[in-house]
């Protein structure tokens, strides 16, 4: 029995389908069996990310409304055999499927795949509550803007609704305009929305490029986004792993200097 | 006769005044009534007219009560009732506030509200977009970044109270004030919120006390 784990937001953007993606392959890198769902009916973009657009034959709609078993629907990733996604459709709305429908999936899902990750809509109406249905605890992402703050607590707040407990990933930190305050810092988001932060990621150009040639950032080692979404993907199985440095200057002398304490 | 009173018969201009006292049983109150006309207080009972006004004090007696009290009163050929009345318990407001006060754990978020009748206190914090209604006080130990309204019926003399004084707004009554444009945020020291002339005024907690002054009662020696 698997675990399910919606990623959301609020507010569009931020980076919930780049996170998704990133993640399950992550998961996928670290040896389990992994099952991306996208919710995002009529705007889907998950299969785009992942570079599977071309091999979608039935969609989480077909599935719904029993034109095909859910087996049938899952596409196979290129580069790994245990990861899976359930593409969603393209011609139809959001109120195409039920709440219900979904977690019927979701559980079926989670019968044999480690990791069931599903990529949420933006927005708090029926794509919302369709995505978070069957979850049983989710990942809020957010970057350091007012706007995104705002949204994500509105969002941890349905969550606890629902019972379904939340972590953090604060997505495209700008070291150096954090640093000259122009944006939010990590501790003041942490300690407006008052949940445990699952992760950082720092804004990299590399994850943009990656998205465009349909290869996840994660399989990109030289990338420090990659590493940030591997890091966050052994936190969720567990591993303490410190959080990421994002002074991109502290080079290894600076390091051993600041250790001697002459830094 | 028991050791404690709780009828008190006074002569005023219009006639006798009842205070009766509003903690006891209602059956004692009418044991006492009846037996203080019958045989303690004769004397009123032989001469003119005489107008009764009964004062109830904060008791909330229901119109049977009433009706039992009236009777005992009337038994008595020459008296008749004027006037009987029950001060509602809202007069003294200071000591039902404190009996109101609710002390709530939890985060308010982004588009949650949270409603009371009375004080409340907050333990935790109040997010950008989340928002405080009470009719009473209101205090948040944590840090409020949201919306405060106090005094929603219309109280004027209520506070709002924050270990951390961040709020998007802050209403008390209908006074609306935006902080960062009205008023300088001090220190991140404990502050309230209070209205003086119909003007949202800040301070340091510790001022308190120079609007809201209670007696302190000294216990023990």
């Amino acid at each position: 029995m698997g675990e399910a784990i919606v990623v959301t937001s609020g507010k569009g953007g931020v980076g919930k389908t780049t996170t998704s993606a990133n993640i399950g392959t992550a998961l996928a890198l670290l040896g389990k069996k992994v099952c991306l769902v996208d919710t995002d009916i009529g705007l889907r973009n998950l299969d785009v990310v992942m570079g599977l657009e071309n091999r979608i034959i039935y969609d989480l709609v077909d599935v719904a409304e029993g034109r095909c078993r859910l087996g049938q629907a899952l596409v196979k990733d290129k580069r790994f055999d245990e990861l899976y996604m359930l593409p969603a459709a393209q011609t139809k709305d959001k109120d195409a499927v039920k709440p219900e429908q979904v977690r019927n999936m979701i559980v079926e899902l989670k019968q044999d795949h480690d990791y069931v990750i599903i990529d949420c809509p933006a927005g708090i109406e029926h794509g919302f509550r369709n995505a978070i249905a069957g979850a049983d605890r989710a990942i809020v992402v957010t970057t350091p803007e007012n706007a995104a703050v705002r949204d994500a607590d509105r969002v941890i707040g349905l969550l606890e609704g629902e019972k379904i407990p939340s972590k953090l990933v604060i997505n495209r930190i700008r070291q150096s305009m954090v640093k000259s305050g122009e944006m939010l810092d990590i501790d003041e988001i942490c300690q407006v929305l008052a949940v445990d932060l699952l992760g950082i990621v720092p804004d990299d150009e590399k994850v943009i490029s990656a998205a465009n040639s349909g290869e996840p950032t994660v399989m990109n080692p030289a990338s420090r986004a990659a590493i940030a979404y591997r890091n966050i993907a052994r936190r969720i199985l567990g591993d303490m792993v410190p959080l990421m440095l994002l002074d991109e200057k502290a080079g290894a002398f600076k390091r051993f200097r600041k250790f001697l304490g002459i830094g | 006769m028991t050791e404690k009173q709780h009828i008190m018969i006074k002569g005023v201009k219009e006639g006798l005044l009842f205070l009766l006292d509003d903690q006891c049983e209602f059956e004692v109150l009418l044991a006492e009534l009846q037996y203080k006309l019958e045989k303690t207080h004769q004397q009123l009972l032989t001469g003119p007219l005489v107008h009764i006004h009964v004062k109830l004090g904060s008791r909330a007696a229901t119109d049977e009560q009433k009706e039992q009290l009236a009777a005992i009163i009337r038994s008595q050929g020459n008296l008749m009732i004027a006037s009987m009345e029950s001060a509602p318990p809202s007069v003294d407001s200071d000591q039902k506030s404190v009996n109101n006060l609710q002390v709530v754990t939890s985060i308010i978020r982004s588009g949650q509200t949270l409603e009371h009748d009375g004080d409340l206190l907050l333990i935790g914090d109040v997010n950008p977009g989340g928002t405080l209604l009470c009719s009473g006080d209101i205090y948040v130990l944590g840090a409020l970044r949201g919306m405060a309204h106090a005094g929603v019926a219309g109280r004027q003399d209520v506070v709002i109270a924050a270990s951390l004084m961040r709020p998007t707004q802050l209403r008390i009554a209908d006074v609306v004030s935006r902080p960062p444009e009205e008023w300088m945020l001090g220190d991140a020291a404990m502050e309230f919120a209070y209205l003086e002339d119909g003007q949202m005024q800040i301070d340091k907690l510790s001022q308190l006390f120079r609007i809201r002054h209670n007696p302190i009662m000294f216990k023990g020696v």
